[in-house]
């Protein structure tokens, strides 16, 4: 029977020839990714709720801190040292203070074809690397644990042909964005969001990494791009090799098919408080900001940066504006510092952040206060998402919000570029 | 429990994990220290409000957002009986399974009911809910979503499968 990408990895991890949407399978898990966000409530059921307790196989552990790092206080630290003393115990692979948790994952585990949850929502990167990221929460997660498997029920996949090549100026944020604005918040719930097409081949890694990333604002199980010789370039200069390379049959079946031409993609946000909220930036209006994040696991990367720093070279932050900047992971903040950004934003006024998840968690750096307006690269916009329940997020590109830091007001980076 | 009555509670469409529990109450203790501020950026009042047995309706895309197992543990601890919603996100839709949280879906209930808060319900389990005097016809879940529910939860489902009792 002919297949779609998602439907060829579950078919694999379930170890059977063929899947259907709607069948439920227990399946094999690759990893399963767990962070500071949750883990030490998994770890407190399997010492609490289980008797004999036992983990399936360390080897496909892997432990992240990134929500709260370092400790910003006491009830942290406790979480924290749990969390190590844990994976310390039982010989689990643990990630302290090198980037969040996504980004570590893509760099340094994940491969094409393989099934990996993850407790936390944006597991679904995965598929930038053509792999099925899935995120759950911490009983699934201890069951995957102590079990090595989960029960999946196959979903239907939605396809998304891409044409074309984004304009200069307008960035992968700015296409995810248009189309949760289209299919709205719960356009995909449940379902396979599948980027395909010539258009999809342009993207780069980093660029495919931000379309699968917010699949999950659109309600999708996960996002998947069709990979092909630059995943395999990629994993190759990371030292692995690329795993399976799924592709959909031609005759596999889509719940619904719809075109993108990426030369007509326009720069946009969304507005407080639903990721779904999506205007062209030429519509905002005048919107003055208290605060500006480029980070977290959407838009930290090199390439990002790079946006950033270009913008700001020579320029400096609005004297009204804090702008903080959270490369995704070490690696990325030692590209940085290579190639002299870091400089650029220190010498600009920005707050240069630990790799971490930093703002867009909104509990540990850069909490924004009461009536306060932020612009940010975060993974969503939710009512008090980054501090106060009465503050305002806008979501917009690494461009767009560094273009507004400069303003002092959201603004296209044409403004400043002049 | 086949057949059950409850007050409802009407909140909106594209209720977030970060409305049912913000992230800066995540670090209490207890699930038990939570749930008073459950809701609280959108109905401050709310989980004060809510008594044992009732019965929350949403509209769609209810629990969108963040992984946050909290979330359905609160609304349990807050003994609400279920929620019925026109459509639930997924990863919370498989948290609130785990943890033994009932979920209905249905598409029209919300729309008649939306300005008629503190109503009272009937839900016949995997078979139809009826308010004032209609019936408003639900699926019934797969037998393995059951077996878990019923249960009270994942953790309790996988020791029943495996004979372990505590």
């Amino acid at each position: 029977m002919a297949m779609t990408i998602g439907e060829k990895i579950i078919a694999r991890a379930a170890g059977v020839d063929e899947v259907k949407p709607g069948q439920i399978h227990t399946v094999n898990v690759d990893y399963l990714m767990s962070n500071d966000g949750t883990t030490h409530l998994t770890i407190d059921m399997y010492n609490n709720k289980l008797k004999n307790p036992k983990i399936a196989d360390k080897d496909k552990l892997v432990f992240i801190m990134d929500h709260n790092v370092p400790a910003e206080n006491p009830k942290t630290a406790a979480a924290h040292k749990k969390m190590r003393d844990f994976a310390k115990a039982n010989d689990i692979k643990l990630y302290e203070g090198k980037g969040v948790c996504h980004q570590i994952m893509v760099e340094e585990f994940v491969k094409a074809g393989q099934f990996i949850m993850g407790a936390d929502s944006h597991t679904c990167s995965y598929g930038a690397l053509g792999a099925f990221g899935t995120g759950i929460g911490c009983t699934d997660f201890l069951y995957a644990m102590v079990t090595g498997t989960s029960w999946v029920m196959v979903p239907e996949t939605i396809r998304f042909n891409l044409k074309g090549k984004l304009r200069e100026g307008v960035y992968p944020r700015d296409l995810i964005l248009t189309i949760i604005g289209d299919v709205g918040a719960n356009g995909c719930n449940y379902k396979i969001m599948e980027f395909a097409g010539e258009g999809a081949h342009n993207l780069s890694i980093s660029d495919r990494f931000v379309l699968c990333n917010l699949a999950v604002e659109a309600g999708a199980k996960t996002g998947i791009v069709e990979p092909d010789e630059k995943v395999v370039e990629y994993c190759k200069n990371a030292g692995r090799d690329a795993g399976d390379l799924f592709v959909s049959d031609e005759d596999a079946v889509f719940e619904k098919v719809y075109e993108y031409d990426l030369d007509k993609i326009e720069p946009v946000v969304a507005r407080p408080d639903f990721v779904d909220d999506v205007i062209p930036l030429s519509q905002v209006g005048d919107v003055k900001i208290d605060q500006a994040f480029v980070g977290s696991c959407n838009n930290g990367r090199i390439e990002d940066l790079r946006v950033s720093a270009q913008l700001l070279k020579g320029k400096k932050v609005h004297p009204d504006v804090r702008f903080l900047i959270a490369p995704a992971s070490n690696n990325v903040f030692l590209q940085a510092l290579d190639e002299g950004l870091i400089d650029i934003f220190l010498e600009s006024g920005v707050m240069v952040m630990n790799s971490n998840c930093s703002v867009c968690w909104g509990s540990c750096q850069g909490v924004i206060g009461e009536g306060e307006v932020l612009i940010s690269t975060a993974t969503r916009n939710f009512k008090g998402r980054a501090g106060h329940k009465n503050s305002k997020i806008y979501l917009g590109s690494a461009a767009t919000v560094t273009a507004s830091a400069i303003a002092g007001k959201i603004v296209n980076a044409e403004v400043i570029y002049g | 429990m086949d057949k059950f009555n409850g007050r409802v509670w009407v909140l909106g469409d594209d209720i977030d994990t970060d409305i049912i529990i913000p992230t800066e109450y995540l670090a209490l203790k207890t699930v038990d220290d939570m749930k008073k501020y459950a809701f609280s950026p959108l109905r401050p009042e709310l989980a004060g409000q809510i008594k044992d047995g009732d019965i929350i309706v949403a509209g769609k895309n209810f629990g969108c957002g963040s992984s946050r197992e909290q979330a359905p543990e609160i609304i349990k601890h807050l003994n609400v009986k279920c929620v019925i919603a026109k459509s639930f996100a997924r990863i919370f839709f498989r948290n609130s399974i785990n943890n033994g949280l009932l979920l209905i879906e249905n598409d029209s209930l919300y729309d008649d009911i939306k300005n008629d808060e503190g109503a009272n319900i009937e839900v016949t389990i995997n078979e139809k809910i009826s308010y004032n005097g209609k019936d408003y016809p639900i699926h019934a879940l797969p037998d393995n979503l059951c077996e878990i529910i019923n249960a009270g939860g994942l953790v309790a489902a996988m020791k029943k499968r495996n004979g372990i009792t505590d």
